[in-house]
């Protein structure tokens, strides 16, 4: 196989297998298996070394994700912040010191799945080949940040528009071909990422429960209006239950 | 005034024996399978003791239920703020050694072991990791105060006690306990379904049965933090919270549940209560000392007209309305004012009743003459000669309940939030009751005796001999009485039956195969 159609396989095929795979084995799982969407925890199995690893961890990869989506989205307003050096320093810093969050965090989760029997009983084999992926992402994502300065400003000059012109069936792939195999391997293992969502635990966070902040705090389900039922005069099998 | 209908229940608990029959029909039924063997859904704790998980009423450790915040209140360890901002990490969550690790053994070394000099053993091994353990905890390892430095003195009731009367219910001789038989309280002011993020725990409208879809959980496991009474579960193998379904496929079938049908000591009662809605916050809201008190008048009078009218406007049926007036909850926590709810301060305002002991309470603390009852008995009959024991004969009981060798703040801080008062009336009619009749069926009590009891806690006569009658000799029929769960509807709310019409019977989703095709 020859360079450019490893390439083109890369980071033309794979991105839209990988989105594809990603949105209908959501929605599959998600309607059909609907018991299946979580992360299983075991903070009931051990609690202590849990909080080192799951917080760091979650907030680092939640700052470092919506770091990389509002590049991708906002790539000139990112480019306008970053020209002045003080505001770029600050947002590398920030964006590295999060990264290193997130890998210490990722380290004590892998140390305590290892090491801890408990854990390992309610281990399955797609948490250990999520956990490498995602050490392998931040490892390298960390490496470019330290190798390849600017990484926002590039990511934001290079990248979106690639990615931008994946999402509008156009690919422009002449920057991503070019790039250093460092950064290939992380766009690559982004992809990765995305394709094993359905079938990992990473579905967790397409539920984030942000209903419950305006949602009342009690919940009453009555099966049918019961109030209707009574009423000579009204029809009252109208809708289908909500809970079939 | 917004009249709904709430399956409640009753556990008397001078009639609790602790035999756990309760605990192990649930188990077999409900939570028999992977990551659920550590859940008793139903369990028979020993009072005082710490009980399941350990020290569960210490809310400064779990974080349960609710607390007062200005005018209204907020859950003390979830709610949006504090459950959101945990999300990562619960703090508050009890770990699997707060319950105990379940295990089994390996009974099979017992058979396959090569010969040899040691008698083969069956190790103990853990139901999580399959390897060997050392068991350290067990369900009910506190039974019948075993081991009691650790388990009873720990108890957090014991809190408001003086030192003088906590070693006062340790003394040897003096020892007293009883048995507290726990499940789901099904709340009116549920502390589980407020802090689910999810949105899966929900109480049914018409009957008030808290439950989980499974479906809709995500295991967050802020149920288990918020619920004071850690009567919600998770299961660390599915990774979803489970709870006591209070047997509902039973109950909509007309059967009592599993719990409750197996009770040796028929101690169970279960029964409709008619209760204005509206009044859940305010309730829930008030002051410490009037929580239960504001829980007691949400409960309506189902034969009040008024409170038919307005429930009947709401949709409650008409069985369900009958059921209510024939509830043997009814009739023990209103009518006859004798039974409290479990721990009313936690404000989740639950719906299941005790009826507070007066065996450990009424035991005499000086000795009581035990001639009279000594000449009635024959030689054959099993004569304790030690006056000491429980004495069922005399006026001096009546007095010694507010003097009784079990602390009534004791009772009080289970049932009624530190009101002695309280668990005092209830007590003392439960004494009336059986001097009444002690007076009719042996007749060795003074008629006077029985008159100022009953008259001194406002019973008649009649009442005592019904109080009577459904704590000793109600039928299945009088303890569960359970209102049409009203299968056609049931059915209705799965398929509309018109969709299926010529489908081979109900519940297919899909249509079969046509005939000849």
């Amino acid at each position: 196989m020859n360079a450019n159609a490893l390439n083109l396989f890369l980071f033309v095929g794979l991105p839209y297998v990988a989105l594809i795979v990603c949105v209908v084995g959501v929605l599959y799982r998600y309607r059909q298996r609907g018991f299946t969407v979580t992360s299983l925890s075991s903070q009931m199995l051990e609690r202590k070394s849990l909080f080192w690893g799951s917080v760091p961890f979650h907030i680092g990869i939640v700052v470092v994700f919506f770091g990389h989506l509002l590049t991708f989205l906002f790539p000139r307003a990112t480019l306008a912040w970053n020209s002045a050096p003080v505001r770029l320093i600050i947002l590398e810093v920030t964006a590295f010191t999060f990264g290193l969050t997130v890998l210490v965090g990722l380290g004590a989760l892998m140390y305590r799945r290892f090491t801890n029997s408990r854990i390992r009983a309610v281990t399955t084999r797609m948490d250990i080949v999520l956990e490498i992926l995602l050490l392998t992402q931040i490892v390298f994502g960390l490496w470019i940040a330290l190798g390849y300065r600017w990484g926002s400003s590039w990511f934001a000059a290079d990248l979106s528009p690639y990615l931008w012109s994946l999402l509008t069936l156009s690919p422009e792939t002449g920057a991503v071909f070019a790039l250093p195999w460092v950064i290939k391997i992380h766009i690559v293992g982004a992809f990765l990422v995305v394709l094993i969502i359905p079938f990992t635990r990473l579905a967790h966070f397409l539920v984030a429960p942000l209903h419950y902040i305006p949602r009342p705090y009690q919940q009453v389900v009555w099966n049918w209006d019961r109030r209707a039922i009574r009423d000579p005069e009204t029809e009252w099998s109208r809708a289908r239950p909500r809970n079939n | 005034m917004d009249v709904r209908s709430q399956i409640s229940m009753v556990f008397h608990l001078d009639k609790c024996i602790g035999c756990h029959t309760c605990s192990i029909a649930c188990k077999n039924i409900w939570t028999d399978r992977k990551g659920a063997e550590y859940m008793w859904w139903n369990n028979v704790e020993t009072k005082p003791g710490t009980g399941y998980p350990g020290k569960w009423e210490n809310q400064e450790i779990y974080k349960g239920g609710w607390v007062k915040k200005g005018d209204g209140i907020e859950l003390k360890g979830a709610g949006k703020a504090k459950g959101l901002s945990n999300i990562f990490h619960n703090p508050h969550l009890p770990s699997i050694d707060d319950y105990y690790e379940p295990f089994t053994y390996k009974y099979l070394d017992l058979v396959e072991s090569p010969a040899g000099d040691d008698q083969p053993t069956a190790r103990p091994i853990s139901m999580i990791t399959g390897e060997p353990m050392d068991i350290k905890m067990g369900p009910n390892w506190d039974d019948d105060l075993s081991g009691s430095p650790d388990y009873a003195r720990n108890d957090p009731n014991l809190e408001k006690l003086t030192p003088a009367e906590r070693e006062a219910m340790f003394q040897l001789e003096r020892m007293a306990f009883f048995y507290l038989p726990r499940i789901c309280n099904h709340c009116l002011n549920p502390g589980c379904v407020a802090s689910c993020p999810s949105g899966a725990i929900y109480k049914r409208g018409e009957d008030g049965i808290v439950l989980i879809d499974q479906s809709v959980c995500r295991g967050w496991r802020m149920c288990v933090t918020a619920c004071p009474y850690k009567k919600t579960y998770y299961n660390w193998s599915t990774g979803k919270s489970e709870k006591c379904i209070l047997c509902y496929p039973r109950i909509e079938a007309g059967h009592a549940p599993a719990c409750m049908h197996s009770c040796v000591g028929r101690i169970r009662y279960l029964g409709v209560l008619l209760y204005d809605a509206d009044q859940i916050q305010s309730a829930a809201s008030a002051d410490d000392a009037d929580v239960m008190h504001r829980q007691m008048g949400m409960i309506l009078d189902p034969r009040d007209p008024a409170v038919i009218a307005a429930a009947k406007a709401n949709g409650v049926a008409d069985s369900t309305i009958d059921a209510a007036q024939r509830s043997p909850v009814y009739q023990f926590v209103k009518e006859w004012k004798l039974a409290l709810p479990l721990h009313p301060e936690f404000r989740t305002l639950p719906m299941l009743f005790y009826v507070p002991p007066l065996l450990p309470v009424m035991a005499s603390v000086k000795e009581v003459d035990n001639s009279a009852q000594a000449e009635k008995m024959n030689a054959t009959a099993k004569y304790w000669p030690d006056s000491w024991l429980y004495d069922t004969t005399t006026k001096a009981m009546f007095g010694t309940i507010d003097d009784a060798r079990f602390p009534l703040q004791y009772m009080a801080n289970l049932f009624s939030a530190g009101d002695t008062k309280e668990v005092a009336d209830r007590l003392k009619k439960l004494m009336a009751v059986r001097l009444h009749r002690r007076q009719v069926t042996v007749g060795d009590v003074k008629p006077e005796t029985v008159a100022e009891a009953l008259a001194d806690t406002g019973l008649t006569p009649q009442t005592a001999d019904d109080i009577y009658y459904l704590t000793s000799l109600a039928r299945f029929d009088d303890r569960f009485v359970i209102p049409a769960a009203h299968r056609e509807q049931a059915i209705e709310m799965m398929e509309f039956t018109g969709d299926v019409k010529g489908n081979t019977g109900f519940g297919f989703k899909s249509g079969t195969a046509q005939r000849g095709a």
